[in-house]
């Protein structure tokens, strides 16, 4: 089944949400509307709303990290769905379940969701073609390919300091754009609202080949790429992935492309600086630019909260009985 | 469909009352909060004419509704504000139309949701039959009688105006 398909129902209406390739730039904004809604809820002493109230949601990390789970977890608790944290290295699949009879037990549980991270591209889509009709599928990170809630929580964050018009914008993205899920679903969101300019600044190592059909500018120059950006988006250097030397060190990949305070002169006075977090600090940025005035880390990881409350909410609004 | 009669002398009275009934409760410097949409452009007016000293409040009730697993998410939310404490206040909570009450439980129950108002006090420009939950106005310019049918709607948010529509009209 074509992933367009696959992730929204006959009327346009998401079922799953597995990347933002495809999405058209009114479900992109419709999200990021409703996480503008769901922000007002941190002002409630009772930081809850009964929306998914009943629902049943399981968090499926067969890769770990803790920030990204915390945040889903959260966010379905904020909705007031009940949330299971699955440990999948002490669960039945490493006692030979197969997954998808693991799938199967959760949905005879009649869990409703699941959100899933994944080391392999392509097994949210997987587990997306394989679950009953009523449960939703959230992509949480997969492999190389995606990271669909990253990516629309980075939109959300620059549409809050910068407006709503992405035309007037110029955006750029530096660091291991070659690993990274997260660089993929940023280029895809970015293009689709219709960013003004796009650059990726990274060694010609970490740029994939496919980046200039993606509708970016490549930069093999920091300073260059930096010159009159509005955003910078500072990629965290996957040194897990890293195969082969394709960077002699971290201390030389600092020099010629980490975020100091000079380098980011380069931008535009009231630029904003982002990073998806976890910060290698001294490798990717500088610790006086990741805790200074233009950066917007930290509201990045409370953005995340609300974005997942939208995506969960519009997954499992879904007029009942309505499947694929 | 019928069109009712412009409704400002209608709202004009609804503050004579609410000013009455805040007297006899003893309720001083109340807050007012409308619910989204035609219950924020009534309580824009009632605001001015009662000359409330805090600002106005808008609720909406979007995740708070009965029927999201029927119907799913409403397309177009409007963030709730409320500019004020609620803790211990006494809220003026106004709608355009009061119908089944489930609109009102939802805001009440997301009223809570922000702190423990001393009181509340409902007003709504139009008090119409077909009732599902007990809940009653404290301050209602407009009776009307409709079939199960009908529906009436507030036109706005300036010169607003009421229509009664049938399911034939539609």
């Amino acid at each position: 089944m074509p992933i367009d398909k696959l992730q929204q129902d006959a009327n346009g209406n998401l079922r799953h949400f597995l990347t933002l390739e495809g999405l058209s730039r009114s479900v992109l904004t419709e999200i990021l509307d409703l996480a503008e809604s769901f922000i007002t809820v941190d002002a409630q002493s009772v930081k809850k709303v009964p929306l998914l109230r009943g629902k049943t949601i399981a968090n499926l990390f067969f890769e770990s990290s803790t920030r990204t789970r915390t945040t889903f977890e959260l966010a379905a608790k904020r909705l007031s769905a009940d949330v299971l944290n699955i440990n999948i290295q002490t669960s039945a699949t490493s006692k030979g379940e197969s997954l998808l009879d693991m799938l199967h037990n959760l949905e005879a549980m009649h869990c409703d969701m699941f959100v899933v991270r994944h080391a392999d591209s392509g097994a949210a889509h997987f587990i997306a073609r394989h679950v009953a009709p009523h449960v939703s599928v959230v992509n949480a990170g997969d492999g190389r390919h995606a990271h669909p809630t990253q990516g629309m929580l980075d939109m959300f964050t620059i549409r809050r300091h910068k407006g709503p018009d992405f035309g007037a914008l110029r955006v750029a993205i530096v660091g291991d754009i070659m690993h990274s899920r997260v660089a993929r679903s940023q280029i895809h969101a970015l293009n689709t609202l219709g960013v003004g300019e796009l650059r990726v600044i990274a060694p010609k190592t970490l740029v994939p080949p496919e980046a200039s059909a993606l509708g970016v500018h490549v930069f093999h120059d920091m300073a260059r790429g930096l010159k009159d950006v509005d955003v910078v988006i500072m990629l965290r250097l996957q040194r897990e992935r890293m195969q082969g030397a394709l960077i002699p060190s971290g201390g030389e990949f600092f020099q010629l492309y980490g975020l100091n305070a000079d380098m980011l002169a380069q931008a535009k006075p009231d630029a904003i600086v982002m990073h998806p977090g976890p910060i290698n600090r001294g490798i990717e940025i500088d610790s006086a630019v990741a805790d200074g005035e233009q950066s917007v880390i930290l509201e990045q990881v409370s953005n995340g909260i609300a974005v997942r409350m939208a995506v969960m909410s519009m997954c499992l609004g879904r007029a009942a009985g309505e499947g694929a | 469909m019928t069109t009712q009669p412009a409704i400002e002398p209608t709202l004009r009275a609804m503050a004579d009352r609410l000013r009455a009934l805040l007297a006899a409760r003893g309720i001083g410097d109340p807050c007012m909060v409308g619910i989204h949409t035609g219950g924020v452009w009534v309580a824009r007016r009632l605001h001015e004419l009662l000359d409330l000293r805090e600002p106005l409040g808008a609720l909406d009730i979007s995740f708070y509704r009965d029927d999201f697993s029927r119907i799913g998410m409403h397309p177009q939310v409007k963030p709730s504000n409320l500019p004020f404490d609620i803790e211990g206040r006494h809220i003026i909570l106004v709608d355009d139309v009061l119908y089944t009450g489930r609109t009102i439980r939802a805001a009440l129950n997301e009223l809570f949701d922000y702190g423990r108002p001393a009181s509340v006090t409902l007003a709504v420009l139009v008090e119409r039959s077909g009732r599902e939950l007990p809940i009653q106005a404290d301050v209602a310019g407009l009776q009307m009688d409709l079939e199960a049918d009908q529906q009436v709607k507030l036109s706005g948010p300036d010169d607003l105006a009421l229509t009664v529509q049938s399911h034939a009209d539609r």
